[in-house]
């Protein structure tokens, strides 16, 4: 059934409303002040470390989320839809409860303060805090993507390789990874693109501190306090982060070569 | 030869080379209790669809544990259930052809080739050396450097056969290995398929329905249905005393489909370009029938004949299939009529590809069923 008139009318309403803040962004930015507004040494020091923090968090959360997807996509065990359940909470779990979370799991007296105390080691309001956060909030939309990936692949292929000799690791880097590969760009777009605008739990593990803790999102916040302007203009420039992150994927960037 | 090469030529000629297979696989709503051995050689396990024969292939090549029963290849227990034996696919030198190619998207038809070498350690332009050695021996050399999903299904299988070939293996697992190439080039593809396997030193199972494709690849017929090997044996055994109607019914056989008609005074069966005169039995004419003629039923001639046969077919000979004690001679009638004779009378009509010939049918050498 074709989507009657008013269906494509309400359609350009919804269109409206997502595409209106976006356009709000690029026309109300000062594109006069570009330089002076973002060529600061805050502004500078958010970006490098929101690219690092971002960067590592997808790092990171590949080595969680690759062998939980295994898991999760290749055995049967009692509780398995319990630890997916548990696995993708942090996507719709408010950023802010993931930070108190964070806090009682790793803080000076969480869960494993004392240990990590014991070996000299303390994570809240440093870098590793802001890694850690956005590790969090972002391995998830690994895992979810390598397990549909995983749960895709013609397991046919993989017995074809063992017949021929091949060993596990051979089998895992010639037929799992290559199959993998869509999947495996899809998932690091998103997963790259949530830690780079990861705030809440951000700002309650690790802070804001300029230069350690302060990632973009959080100095536009600030930002949007003492100068609007430069705000929007950083606002645009993440905007400008994702947006390429997205193209890259969609556009085919990543996909098999025919 | 490099002097390793003698070495495992040495090792193999020492042992008996032979499979010997007691398959016990239990699944959901089917049984398989395959029983069967073959010497080095080509073996072909014969069944109908959904006799088992997949399974067969799986549970040789490692892919589906036995339920019970053991397999022993060239004197090395493979897997035996009761001593808690079982060795992983890639412990078995098994070149195993899939009956779906499977070949690996990623790579090459070559590098798809070169991978059983390459994951048994040889490096990498060796091993490109020895792919393309067998792509050339199946007709696949053109190719060499195409993907996968660029390859048709009969090309694709081409290629699969090739990875199986190169894999140096004990024991060959061909499942259906031409069912995918068009009847143009399965004549082309059976007789490569031919000369690669007598090349080959250890066992070659070939799995197939087909049993024209059984009779002119292997020297040996192991008959499988319903999860049971029936009937072990050479094609003259198949023949004179088959184990089952299935056995039977499709020891070589041409099968006719067509639809009687009243022409002066007789009745014909027309079959595309042919015209048999038939018994019509109790079908009248106008009734769908198939008719089966028992491919020894049929006499050849380079002239007319001048006999008792009303029914002479002029065509040209499209090929000559080595059988195990006679030659199968297949006209480009359509549709095709093969005839069995001997070697003697081959040599003596010096019978050859596109050689016109006559074949000559009598009446009551027909059998006729209504279709």
């Amino acid at each position: 059934m074709r989507p009657p008139f008013f269906v494509v009318a309400l359609a350009a309403v919804a269109t409206a409303f997502f595409a209106l803040p976006l356009i709000g962004l690029v026309a109300e930015a000062p594109w006069g002040s570009v330089g002076s507004a973002l060529l600061t040494r805050q502004v500078a020091r958010a970006a490098a470390l929101s690219a690092l923090a971002s960067t590592a968090a997808v790092g990171l959360g590949l080595a969680l989320a690759l062998p939980l997807a295994w898991v999760l996509a290749r055995t049967r065990f009692p509780g398995r839809r319990w630890l997916r359940g548990l696995v993708v909470l942090p996507m719709v779990l408010p950023p802010v409860v993931a930070g108190v979370g964070l806090l009682t799991a790793f803080g000076r007296r969480g869960l494993l303060g004392g240990t990590l105390d014991a070996i000299g080691v303390s994570i809240p309001f440093t870098t590793a805090a802001v890694v850690i956060a956005a590790t969090f909030v972002s391995a998830p939309f690994l895992v979810v993507t390598l397990e549909a990936g995983l749960a895709g692949l013609d397991r046919r292929l993989e017995d074809a390789a063992a017949t021929l000799g091949a060993s596990d690791a051979r089998v895992f880097r010639t037929v799992i990874l290559p199959g993998l590969r869509p999947s495996l760009a899809a998932g690091v777009a998103l997963a790259w693109t949530r830690a780079l605008g990861e705030f809440g739990a951000t700002i309650t593990f690790a802070g804001n501190l300029q230069g350690r803790t302060q990632t973009t999102p959080l100095a536009v916040y600030e930002l949007l306090q003492t100068d609007a302007g430069a705000a929007t203009l950083l606002s645009v420039a993440l905007l400008a982060a994702c947006l390429v992150a997205v193209v890259a994927v969609r556009g085919g960037l990543f996909r098999e070569p025919e | 030869m490099s002097p390793g090469g003698h070495g495992i030529a040495a090792a193999r000629a020492g042992a008996s080379g032979a499979l010997e297979a007691r398959l016990r696989v239990a699944r959901e709503g089917f049984a398989l209790a395959a029983d069967f051995s073959a010497s080095p050689g080509v073996t072909a396990l014969l069944g109908p669809n959904g006799a088992g024969k997949s399974t067969v292939v799986a549970a040789l090549a490692g892919l589906l544990p036995l339920s019970g029963g053991r397999v022993v290849a060239d004197g090395r227990v493979w897997e035996d259930v009761s001593a808690g034996v079982r060795l992983p696919p890639r412990e078995r030198r098994v070149g195993v052809a899939f009956q779906e190619p499977r070949l690996l998207p990623a790579l090459t038809a070559l590098d798809n080739v070169a991978y059983g070498p390459r994951a048994r350690g040889i490096a990498r332009p060796e091993a490109r050396r020895r792919a393309a050695d067998w792509l050339e021996r199946l007709d696949a050399g053109h190719l060499a450097s195409r993907r996968p999903a660029g390859l048709s299904g009969g090309e694709a299988q081409r290629v699969a056969l090739a990875r199986a070939l190169a894999a140096d293996a004990d024991v060959l697992l061909l499942d259906e290995p031409l069912s995918a190439q068009d009847v143009e080039a399965r004549a082309a593809s059976r007789r490569a398929l031919a000369e690669s396997l007598s090349a080959f030193e250890g066992v070659a199972l070939i799995v197939t329905h087909d049993p024209v494709e059984a009779l002119t690849l292997a020297g040996r017929v192991a008959v499988i249905e319903a999860g049971r090997v029936v009937q072990q044996g050479d094609a003259e055994a198949l023949r004179r005393r088959p184990a089952s109607p299935w056995v039977a019914a499709l020891a070589g056989v041409n099968l006719l489909r067509g639809r009687l008609e009243a022409a002066e005074g007789e009745v014909v069966l027309a079959c595309e370009g042919l015209r048999l005169a038939v018994l019509p039995g109790d079908l009248a004419p106008g009734a769908e029938a198939a008719a089966v003629v028992s491919p020894r039923a049929i006499t050849l001639s380079i002239d007319p004949p001048r006999s008792s046969a009303r029914n002479v077919i002029a065509g040209a000979v499209a090929s000559v299939d080595p059988g195990i004690d006679r030659i199968r001679v297949t006209l480009d009638t359509r549709p095709p009529l093969t005839a069995e004779i001997t070697r003697e009378s081959l040599a003596g009509l010096g019978i050859a590809p596109g050689t016109r010939l006559y074949a000559a049918v009598k009446v009551t050498e027909i059998e006729l069923f209504p279709a």
